[in-house]
């Protein structure tokens, strides 16, 4: 499959767990790597929804569990250099790109130990050394951004590629088309990742874009993809190729990949824009458990391989909240400073 | 119908009180009622019933034909409201949170504020944009801004807000029956404030201040969820003799300079209190104004209140320290009693 272009028509419908062969070019490590990566979003979210119930942080809390095979299939074919834009539903892109539970879990708590110091919080993770340009509050605004980072790649002959994640409520802005745009014409080494989880808020994809995110490719004159989101070995295939791809200076690609939030919009959320059934519908599409079935019919891992990773994500969760449970507010002469590089 | 300019002169008999939010929504439904070509369009005004639920249940009683869902498309929407107006509509477009007008600035700003003027006159745009406004939600820098200042300098726009259920609806009735653009912000932290509103209909013109408070020592001017601060500050302060006036201005541009130069006149001193980012601020327009046109009624230099320079912080200590609460208004009145900077 990672031979394949990447312009592909939704060849393999939702729930098949057969890797396709994909499964067989990953390493134990990488297979132990995306177990980790995928476990740790969903125990991370769980455990700050817990926090924000017993009212220790506040805000917006936006949840990525259900959709941790796109990012994590995305992250798993990017070089540790490589760049990412992300979105209010940030999470599971920030954790994908390497991030630290801790630091994590101390912005969500709004300490100084936080990544953003506490000034961000959920919306706003960055870690530019990891090549996380932030999670982002306004919807749309990562994909030009993507765009920039591509084009300071090409100049600099860097080497790198940008990955702009986006939701299907971007689709309609005109960040999307100006970003996706300017990338194909100036053929940057970008891939733009539409995470299709079916809703912006109340609305939902089909009603919000008058056509198929992945059908925009051509008209822009680039390779699109339309994928199974929670298919972490069809997500991890197509981005390798498209990352690849844009690697040797041919330009960007469009992936679309359709999948799911279990969780309402925002932690908030109890409105009854979609049924019973769909829900447990796409839970039963569940990408950690289909993953974690494909791999043991492979028979490459084995209990104790899961057990031990299981393991190692509680004692960092553990660690995450006790870490942001005893580290200091921040300060208020703190409020004016990072405004200005001084 | 009854005009009325304060919440003092509303009839006796209504002692009724509800939300904010529920006050802008009858103000949108009476307007709906009254006007057919009225109609609203935004993000999630629908199904959601808006983000801060001032549309809840209004798509079930319009339709979608008044009630228009949109996708996340600020431009569009800032376009769809002057296109619809020119021809013959009178919309009501929302911003789901001011922040996002950024994504429509052309519209708004080189668009229908412009419109009629580059045209000779010649068209007529009977427009209102809504949009949430102000900090202390921990939303983080993008979700928490007061920019109404941008606008407020741009000729062709006018600009209002409220910090009453009273003044809310009776103002956002006045802007759909202007036959100008008008940006009304809606202070977020106030849309689950009651107040009193009586049954029947009136108006709260659009350019009048109003007293919130009588006093003769010091005037505070502000505006939105600030005059709670103003009016507690000086609840605080009469208790220590100090009689402080509280003027709302209510209304950005125009701005009712008569009300504040009558206040500061019989005051002499005038603290200006606002909860967008102090430098550059609205208040350094009300500041200016009462210097020039009041210079030898001041025994003070007029004072500004207004946030921090920086972008909103997210963590709860520092966003609550970044703009003006009670004890910062308190404490700029002392100064300009004192007359100690
Ligand atoms: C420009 C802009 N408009 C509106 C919003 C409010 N908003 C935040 S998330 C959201 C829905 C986004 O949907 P989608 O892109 O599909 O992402 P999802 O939440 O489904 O992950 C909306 C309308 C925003 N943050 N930015
Ligand atoms: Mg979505």
């Amino acid at each position: 499959m990672a031979e394949q272009s990447p312009v592909s028509t939704n060849g393999r419908a939702g729930g098949d767990d057969a890797s396709n062969g994909v499964l067989e070019q990953l390493s134990d490590d990488q297979l132990r790597w995306i177990y980790l990566i995928m476990r740790r979003i969903r125990r991370f979210e769980e455990t700050a929804e817990e926090a924000f119930r017993a009212a220790k942080m506040r805000g917006a809390l936006h949840f990525y569990i259900g959709e941790e095979a796109t990012a994590t299939g995305v992250c798993a074919a990017l070089d540790e250099g490589d760049f990412i834009t992300s979105t209010h539903r940030g999470h599971g892109h920030c954790i994908a790109k390497g991030a630290r539970m801790d630091k994590m879990m101390a912005e969500l708590f709004g300490r100084t130990t936080g990544y953003c110091g506490g000034k961000g919080g959920s919306m706003h993770i960055a870690d530019i050394e990891l090549g996380n340009l932030g999670a982002n509050g306004i919807v749309g605004a990562g994909i030009p951004i993507a765009t920039g980072a591509a084009l300071g790649s090409k100049l600099r002959k860097d080497g790198k590629v940008t990955v702009a994640f986006f939701g299907d409520g971007a689709g309609p802005t005109g960040a999307f088309h100006e970003g996706v745009n300017v990338a194909a014409t100036m053929n940057l080494p970008a891939v733009f990742v539409c995470e299709n989880n079916q809703y912006g808020m109340a609305t939902h994809a089909d009603f919000a874009n008058a056509a198929a995110i992945h059908n925009r490719g051509p008209a822009y004159g680039i390779p699109s993809a339309s994928i199974d989101g929670n298919d972490l070995f069809e997500v991890y295939a197509t981005a390798k190729t498209a990352i690849d791809r844009a690697r040797r200076g041919e330009g960007p690609t469009l992936i679309e990949a359709r999948t799911y939030r279990h969780k309402g919009h925002t932690v908030l959320d109890q409105k009854n824009y979609r049924t019973k059934e769909e829900i447990a519908e796409w839970v039963a599409r569940d990408p950690i458990e289909r993953f974690v079935r494909a791999v043991n019919e492979s028979e490459r891992l084995d209990e104790d391989d899961f057990q031990a990773i299981d393991g190692q994500i509680e004692r960092e969760i553990e660690h995450a909240v006790a870490f942001a449970e005893a580290s200091p507010w921040p300060t208020v002469d703190v409020i004016e400073r990072d405004v200005y590089v001084e | 119908m009854a005009v009325s300019t304060s919440q003092a002169s509303a009839p006796e008999t209504a002692t009724r009180e509800i939300f904010m939010s529920e006050a802008l929504r009858e103000a949108i439904d009476e307007e709906m009622t009254r006007d057919p070509t009225v109609f609203v369009v935004g993000e999630e005004v629908g199904v959601w019933g808006g983000a801060y639920a001032v549309t809840q249940g209004m798509l079930e009683k319009w339709g979608p034909d008044r009630i228009v869902d949109t996708p996340i498309a600020e431009a569009a929407i800032a376009g769809l409201g002057i296109g619809a107006a020119l021809t013959g509509s009178r919309p009501i477009a929302e911003f789901m949170y001011s922040d996002f007008m950024g994504i429509a600035m052309d519209q708004i700003v080189n668009q229908a504020a412009k419109n009629r003027y580059m045209f000779g006159g010649k068209a007529k745009l009977p427009l209102t944009y809504r949009a949430p406004f102000g900090a202390g939600t921990g939303n983080a820098a993008q979700h928490t801004q007061s920019l109404e200042a941008w606008f407020a300098h741009v000729p062709g726009l006018k600009v209002i807000t409220a910090s009453t259920p009273y003044d809310a609806k009776g103002l956002l009735k006045s802007a759909i029956r202007e036959d100008n653009v008008v940006i009304m912000f809606e202070h977020k932290a106030i849309y689950a404030m009651r107040g009193h509103v009586p049954e029947g209909e009136y108006l709260v013109p659009i350019g009048v201040a109003d007293v919130k408070r009588e006093g003769d020592d010091v005037s505070v001017i502000t505006y939105a969820r600030q005059t709670h601060h103003a009016l507690e500050a000086a609840e605080q302060l009469a208790a220590e003799g100090i009689s402080v006036e509280v003027v709302d201005i209510r209304s950005l541009y125009p701005l009712d300079t008569d009300t504040i130069l009558r206040s500061v006149r019989k005051t002499h001193r005038a603290v200006v209190l606002y909860e967008a980012v102090r430098f550059g601020g609205f208040g350094a327009e009300i500041a200016s104004q009462i210097q020039e046109l009041a210079f030898d009624d001041l025994d003070a230099p007029v004072l500004r209140v207004g946030a921090a320079h920086a972008p909103v912080p997210f963590s709860e200590p520092l966003e609550v320290a970044s703009f003006p609460d009670t004890a910062q208004v308190v404490e700029a009145i002392r100064q300009s009693l004192q007359g100690v900077y």
